[in-house]
């Protein structure tokens, strides 16, 4: 079972408390942008075997959504971090570095 | 090959079963082939059998990193059935469907198909309405669906619980020529066809990279050493993102687990498939008398072939409101497949960036009912560049916005 702390409330939520939103850190393109950005953010998907980083809501609890690293192999979980943010946070990225030596982020396309 | 037969049983009868040869040979990679298919599970295999039977192109290699069907080919709950709303997946499931139909004669290898009949329940008013208008599309699709009442649904499963009070069984939708299959079975028959056309088929082979030259691939790297191509064929499912990526392009597609779980072994009490799309629930009794249940997928990406245990229970306890008998049963197994999900739903069977490379992916949570249709489409279009049966299903779909939607649409378990 996926545990996952909502960092707004503090509250370690269990998946049936959680909703997933899929990938985080997508850039948002609209209209005037060009067509392979409008493709890439609607349906592109990095989808890793291994380090993941996403979006997910406390939906039966206080509401927000919030972000988390995760391993899809493992389901290790390295950090849940505040939404309101582009990139994943420098403690995060430390705690994943010591986890999985040799991980890089991938550049997003 | 030596065929098998009725005649062929009786003299092994008589010589303590000696004769019996290796299905399909144990081979090493050449040097060069004329077209490479990584990913030996029921859609690499059958992609390389109708190269070899249509198109004449058997100087073909089938690389699998595991064992032959050893991924979701040997997951699934092997459901077949064509009762999809949109043309182009009519299509193509229509087209396996009757490629099942005489599988066994054509590959000479009893896949235990049984046409028992496929039952989608309609458990809401939105249902009744959808499959209603699946059952009218269907009609004009030359895809043999019904849409039965309540009185037809308990004749034919004696076991259903018309009235539930949370899941009513309003009708269904009916389709009496789909059924399962043995879907080991439908891979070791394909790799025998394959092996005796002179393919090699290549197992604990893993792909480590992909050789490009130009705008070109002209071979992969293995684990068994580099192998040459003219064509490559990518037909990995959950694993086709890092396939994609080592090919130098991206897909739209992300890898979720999907559950199926069996009971002990009962008398046989059921003899069509049932499918609950409201409650994430399908169940069928295997030969050997299991009750084969199909769960919901997770809803975040994961690569680990379990699954989470509230789906399990959400499936359960939903099917045990419907059929009450089930309810003392006990489980003895529960594993989870890697499906690779688009985003409308449909699977990807294309060209791709790189001239010679092509996919065949995305087929989801449905993938074993169209692994022969998918096979002779995917073959067409490697072979000829273009196929009537995958023309929707190519990648610039998502570009242009010409979906085949079903995941709202038609009554698709997801």
């Amino acid at each position: 079972m996926l545990i996952l702390e909502c960092p707004y409330c503090g509250v370690k939520a269990d998946e049936t408390e959680l909703h997933p939103g899929g990938e985080a850190h997508l850039t948002r393109f609209g209209p005037g942008s060009s067509d392979d950005a409008f493709e890439s953010y609607l349906f592109m998907r990095a989808n890793p075997k291994g380090v993941h980083f996403e979006r997910w809501r406390h939906a039966h609890g206080c509401g927000k959504w919030f972000h988390a690293a995760r391993c899809t192999v493992t389901l290790e979980v390295f950090g849940t971090y505040s939404a309101q943010t582009t990139e994943p946070p420098s403690d995060i990225i430390e705690k994943i570095a010591a986890r999985r030596p040799g991980w890089a982020k991938e550049s997003q396309a | 090959m030596k065929r098998y037969s009725a005649f062929a049983l009786a003299r092994e009868a008589f010589r303590n079963h000696q004769g019996w040869e290796r299905a399909w040979r144990d081979a090493q990679p050449k040097k060069h082939y004329d077209a490479i298919i990584v990913g030996a599970g029921g859609h690499g295999l059958a992609s390389a059998y109708y190269l070899g039977k249509n198109h004449g192109i058997r100087n073909v290699a089938i690389i699998e990193k595991g064992w032959l069907g050893g991924g979701n080919t040997g997951r699934n709950t092997t459901i077949i059935r064509s009762n999809y709303l949109q043309d182009p997946s009519a299509a193509i499931y229509e087209k396996s469907r009757s490629l099942y139909e005489t599988l066994s004669q054509d590959l000479n290898y009893n896949i235990m198909y049984s046409p028992r009949g496929v039952m989608m329940l309609a458990q809401t008013e939105h249902e009744v309405r959808g499959y209603r208008r699946t059952a009218h599309a269907n009609a004009l699709q030359g895809v043999d669906t019904t849409f039965i009442s309540p009185k037809k649904v308990k004749e034919l499963v004696p076991i259903i619980e018309l009235k539930g009070p949370r899941y009513p069984v309003l009708g269904a939708l009916w389709q009496e020529r789909a059924g399962t299959a043995r879907h080991d079975a439908v891979a070791w028959g394909y790799a025998r066809a394959c092996s005796d056309m002179g393919m090699d088929v290549i197992q604990k082979c893993e792909v480590t990279g992909i050789q490009r030259e130009g705008g070109r691939v002209t071979g992969v790297s293995t684990t068994k050493g580099d192998i040459g191509c003219n064509k490559l064929g990518i037909v990995v499912a959950g694993h086709s993102g890092h396939l994609a990526e080592m090919a130098g392009f991206r897909l739209p597609i992300e890898s979720v687990a999907l559950q199926a779980l069996v009971s002990e072994p009962i008398k046989p009490c059921m003899d069509v498939v049932v499918m609950a799309n409201t409650v994430h629930g399908y169940m069928s009794q295997s030969d050997k008398g299991e009750m084969v249940i199909g769960g919901g997928a997770d809803g975040y990406n994961n690569y680990t072939q379990r699954g989470s245990f509230h789906h399990i229970e959400e499936t359960v306890r939903a099917l045990c409101e419907t059929f009450p008998m089930i309810s003392r049963l006990k489980m003895l197994r529960q594993w989870g497949g890697i499906v690779d999900m688009t985003g409308d739903r449909s699977p990807i069977l294309s060209k791709t960036p790189v001239e010679n490379v092509f996919i065949n992916c995305g087929w989801g949570t449905g993938g074993f009912k169209a692994i022969p249709g998918s096979g002779w489409g995917f073959a067409e279009l490697m072979a000829k560049g273009h196929s009537p049966l995958t023309e929707a299903f190519g990648l610039e779909r998502f570009r242009e916005g010409r979906f085949v939607d079903e995941s709202v649409a038609a009554g698709v378990a997801h």
